[in-house]
């Protein structure tokens, strides 16, 4: 079962430090395990010098920064909340780039989740799996910025999806970029192909880690299509699903490069996302204190949205123990 | 499942060549890509359907870098990748078996830190670390791509759990043949952890190489210190037309990716799938 990263750390693994250590010292102490104490702290310092020095320092000072007017150039000055207070009730962009942002994600979600589980069940049943799972995959880790130039070629009014709409269909297609009607769903689209494989091979560990004796007692009991999947192998899966769903959510309230490259926002405001809000207020316009709220914002939506989710999982994931 | 797999029936048969078709549709953006930059200039849309121009002009892979300095963009992505995994690697690797295998006073704690600060997003960070990047007169150059980013604590999480997993009766042996701890991490951990290691070294390789928004905000001179990204965009953006150059320079950056997800394709399914490490 496929569980998130930090539910692996409170199950002791066998044979290691979580074992009394007294035991595994022979009751020795002083000059080895003093040595050791130094070792350690030698071997630490490069990780907690650069976390100090490249996290838990920027985020302090993002903290601080949010309060101030602090431009890239000139005077800095206490505000208070006031950024905060500009970003949600006076900023006309900010909310509405919350709300693209909202849309991105209800869009982008389901379908990433759906599709990739779909296609992860497909591809189980063939003896080649593999292969299928590394060509979903090729998008999922080639640069971004390569992807949605491709896809920005693809989407030209005379490119090759609107000739084939017009071609199979009869219907003239709109200038998918250009429209405000149709910009949003053109990312959305685009990032599904971006992001489908990587949640598939997730997918399809899990599926490979299905009990198989529970599935053959399943099918025994005459459990077919629909209802096997349904009844016995979503509920099995139903923490990768978790997984996938909670980690999605994290990275679509991020989505920035693909509506860069695709729209930069537009048309008009249409596809601008609270990054690219952050990213314009505070090296467009150079009002750093602004874009620090504004990602702290972003934050605390993120914080809010995985722990209604984790307080949720409880009526739908099941945990084998 | 595994017997399914080896007999073929009709509806497997007829279910792979959906598949097959499924795949292929997948992939063709990619193959359109590849196909547009062998088109010559001017015919990238003049007929969409058709995967050649009037021939194919492979001289557009040259014309790429006489229009921008694209060696430049593939050396800087290369050079920031490469030392950029190196210290990540090092980092990490260090003090993961510092938390794993050493006993200390504050482990527990200083561990719960480095957990906590997973959890902070990248946007939270560029605004404070471009303020640090000015302070260090560090804006526009390589340290400034390469160094921020090399000590999250991902790396060590991820190679923590490695190395608990790894018998404790070999560091014991190695102890009492006289090995001291660097020695012991040395000679005996690092080269069975090569598998955690290599999964890590490509994610943060591919990591690397793909990031956008910290380039574009830290990087004034793209010429000279443009990753491919970054120096993709703004070529991109000078000659969105020249739809043929833009393909061209595209499927040249996407080569490295490629070659490294084929090597190690193996690895980093396992990879991903045990530990959902994040290539995005």
């Amino acid at each position: 079962m496929v569980t998130p990263p930090i539910e692996q750390s409170t199950r002791p693994a066998p044979g290691s430090a979580a074992r009394p250590s007294r035991v595994r010292d022979g009751g020795r102490r002083g000059g080895p395990r003093r040595r050791e104490r130094w070792y350690a702290y030698g071997f630490l310092s490069p990780g907690v010098v650069g976390l100090t020095v490249f996290t838990l320092f920027p985020v302090a000072m993002a903290v601080v920064m949010s309060l101030y007017h602090w431009p890239i150039f000139g005077e800095r000055s206490f505000l208070g909340l006031g950024n905060f207070r500009y970003l949600l009730l006076e900023d006309p962009g900010f909310l509405v780039s919350v709300r693209n942002t909202f849309v991105f994600t209800a869009l982008f979600l389901p379908l990433n989740v759906v599709l990739s589980l779909a296609l992860a069940f497909w591809i189980s049943n063939s003896r080649w799996q593999q292969l299928f799972r590394v060509l979903f995959f090729i998008p999922a880790i080639t640069p971004m910025v390569v992807n949605a130039v491709i896809w920005k070629m693809l989407y030209q009014p005379q490119g090759v999806i609107a000739h084939y709409l017009d071609s199979w269909f009869g219907i003239t297609a709109p200038n998918f970029l250009a429209d405000s009607g149709t910009a949003m769903i053109s990312v959305v689209v685009m990032s599904v192909w971006q992001g489908i494989g990587y949640n598939l091979v997730v997918f399809s560990a899990a599926i490979d880690q299905l009990p198989r004796s529970v599935l053959e007692a399943a099918e025994i009991d005459g459990a077919r299509g629909l209802t096997k999947f349904l009844r016995v192998q979503l509920p099995l899966m139903s923490p990768a699903v978790f997984f996938v769903t909670t980690m999605t959510m994290i990275t679509s309230m991020q989505v920035f490069t693909q509506t860069y490259i695709l729209t930069r926002g537009g048309p008009g405001d249409s596809t601008v996302t609270m990054v690219q809000n952050v990213y314009e207020n505070g090296f467009v316009s150079r009002d750093l204190g602004v874009a620090a709220a504004g990602a702290w914002l972003l934050f605390a939506v993120i914080l809010l949205i995985t722990a209604v989710q984790f307080l949720g999982q409880k009526r739908w994931v099941h945990y084998e123990h | 499942m595994s017997t399914d797999k080896i007999r073929w029936t009709p509806r497997s048969v007829v279910s792979h060549v959906l598949l097959a078709a499924v795949t292929l549709l997948f992939l063709a953006p990619v193959v359109y890509a590849v196909a547009t930059a062998l088109k010559p200039p001017g015919e990238t849309f003049a007929d969409p359907t058709a995967l050649t121009g009037s021939h194919l002009r492979w001289q557009n892979f040259a014309d790429v870098f006489d229009y921008l300095p694209f060696q430049r963009f593939i050396l800087n992505g290369l050079l920031v990748a490469v030392i950029g995994t190196l210290v990540v690697l090092t980092a990490s690797s260090l003090g993961a078996y510092a938390f794993a295998r050493l006993k200390w006073r504050g482990r527990d704690g200083l561990f719960l830190v480095f957990l906590a600060t997973l959890m902070v997003p990248q946007e939270v960070l560029v605004v404070p670390m471009f303020i640090l990047m000015q302070e260090f007169g560090w804006v526009n150059s390589y340290q400034a791509l390469i160094f921020p980013w090399a000590f999250t604590a991902f790396g060590t999480f991820l190679l923590r759990q490695f190395f608990r997993g790894i018998p404790y009766e070999l560091q014991e042996a190695a102890t009492l043949d006289g090995c001291s701890p660097l020695r012991t991490f040395r000679s005996v951990m690092l080269p069975i952890a090569r598998p955690a290691l290599s999964v890590l070294a490509v994610f943060t390789f591919i990591g690397y190489w793909n990031s956008f928004l910290w380039p574009l905000i830290i990087v004034n001179d793209v010429s000279a210190l443009g990753t491919v990204p970054l120096g993709l965009e703004l070529f991109f953006g000078q000659n969105g037309n020249q739809w043929h150059l833009v393909m061209a320079a595209s499927v040249i950056s996407l080569v490295p990716t490629l070659l490294l997800l084929i090597a190690l394709q193996k690895h980093l399914v396992k990879g991903i799938a045990a530990t959902g490490l994040a290539g995005r």
